[in-house]
């Protein structure tokens, strides 16, 4: 049996967690505890080590998704889950942009631990006062060959999306 | 007392250094986010100790900006073993760049190389100032951080992508396929 591996990763609070919901095909066995820190108290639980779903490919193949920790504190996890990965994700909350700072420092740090492919889900697209993904693009001075694409983490096919453009990046870099 | 009486420096250079001396130790305690202290209430400094007259409540105040924005030079450039590089920017010069002399020495050091720690080290700079350099010319376009040369890549670098390209095609096919029926 052959495993890969795919890191989703971003800000606190960004998606993560539920971007690994909508398409695993096992209840994904999430390390949620309640926030202590009342600065990063928007939502009640966080993820403290690691989520991780499974996508079974066939009898020989199977796909593990991780999802880092979003709280700072837990950065030192990123290396050990960032080893062996095919590809990564950084979600962003596209409407909160006092988190785009952070998650440029995400990015540069992930792409610094392995030269993968990646993509950027610009989530939450559908929040009201979520920026346009052109807009986010230039707030994480992206390069226009980075992949940027609309998420809403909750829904299974805007998930499928940017999992199938990681995968269209990967089979790319191979043909280069 | 020899430096003075020479005229080469004055009793408010010397209050001033270390004015500045004990102010950058304190501001230091404040990264602290834990460790070990003992306060002698009672103990007061030598007749001989040169003392300094200090606000506290602005040392409070600047100690807190400190900490803000040591945590965001932090979440910027979190490992200061990676390297540096110029951004390959076409009509870009850093020559038309104004940069201070502080910015200059780092920017002499600049070399796929030279870790971020080994610049700070050679230009004499502590952590907190060799990233607030590293963070104006990351944030003014002109370089980028990179893994340093000889570096070994870790170990999922090493082993991915497979050594086949046309199984590691057949792989990646497989997935796609997969992720397309859920």
């Amino acid at each position: 049996m052959q495993t890969v591996k795919m890191v989703v990763t971003g800000p606190f609070n960004s998606g993560k967690t539920a971007f690994i919901c909508s398409v695993s095909e096992i209840d994904v066995v999430s390390t949620e505890r309640k926030i202590s820190s009342e600065a990063e108290r928007v939502k009640e639980t966080t993820t403290v080590a690691m989520d991780f779903g499974r996508i079974t490919v066939d009898d020989d193949l199977v796909l593990y998704l991780f999802g880092t920790p979003g709280q700072k504190r837990f950065d030192f996890m990123w290396e050990i889950l960032s080893e062996g990965m095919l590809g990564f994700i950084v979600m962003v909350d596209s409407a909160r942009p006092e988190t785009f700072r952070e998650a440029r420092g995400i990015l540069q740090t992930f792409r610094a631990y392995a030269p993968t492919p990646y993509v950027v889900a610009a989530n939450k697209q559908d929040a009201d006062d979520a920026w346009e993904v052109d807009d986010l693009r230039i707030a994480l001075k992206l390069d226009e060959k980075v992949k940027m694409l609309p998420c809403v983490a909750t829904d299974r096919d805007s998930v499928k999306n940017v999992l199938l453009e990681l995968l269209y990046s990967i089979l790319e870099e191979m043909k280069e | 007392m020899l430096l003075i009486n020479a005229g080469y420096l004055s009793q408010q250079d010397i209050l001033s250094g270390i004015q500045q001396y004990v102010l950058d130790t304190v501001y230091q305690l404040f990264t602290w986010s834990d460790g070990f202290f003992r306060f002698d209430a009672s103990v007061l400094p030598p007749d001989d100790a040169i003392t300094i007259r200090l606000d506290l409540e602005n040392i409070i105040m600047e100690g807190s900006r400190h900490v803000q924005e040591w945590e965001q030079l932090q979440d910027e450039i979190p490992n200061l073993s990676m390297a540096l590089n110029f951004v390959e920017r076409p009509g870009a010069n850093i020559r038309d760049v104004n940069l201070t002399v502080e910015e200059w020495k780092v920017v002499s050091y600049i070399n796929p190389k030279n870790s971020i720690k080994q610049i700070a080290k050679a230009n004499k700079m502590n952590d907190l100032e060799i990233r607030r350099i590293v963070y104006g010319l990351l944030q003014a376009g002109l370089i980028e951080i990179v893994r340093p040369d000889g570096m070994p890549l870790p170990r999922h670098a090493q082993q991915v992508p497979p050594v086949d390209r046309k199984k590691q095609t057949s792989l990646v096919n497989r997935l796609i396929d997969r992720v397309r029926s859920l």
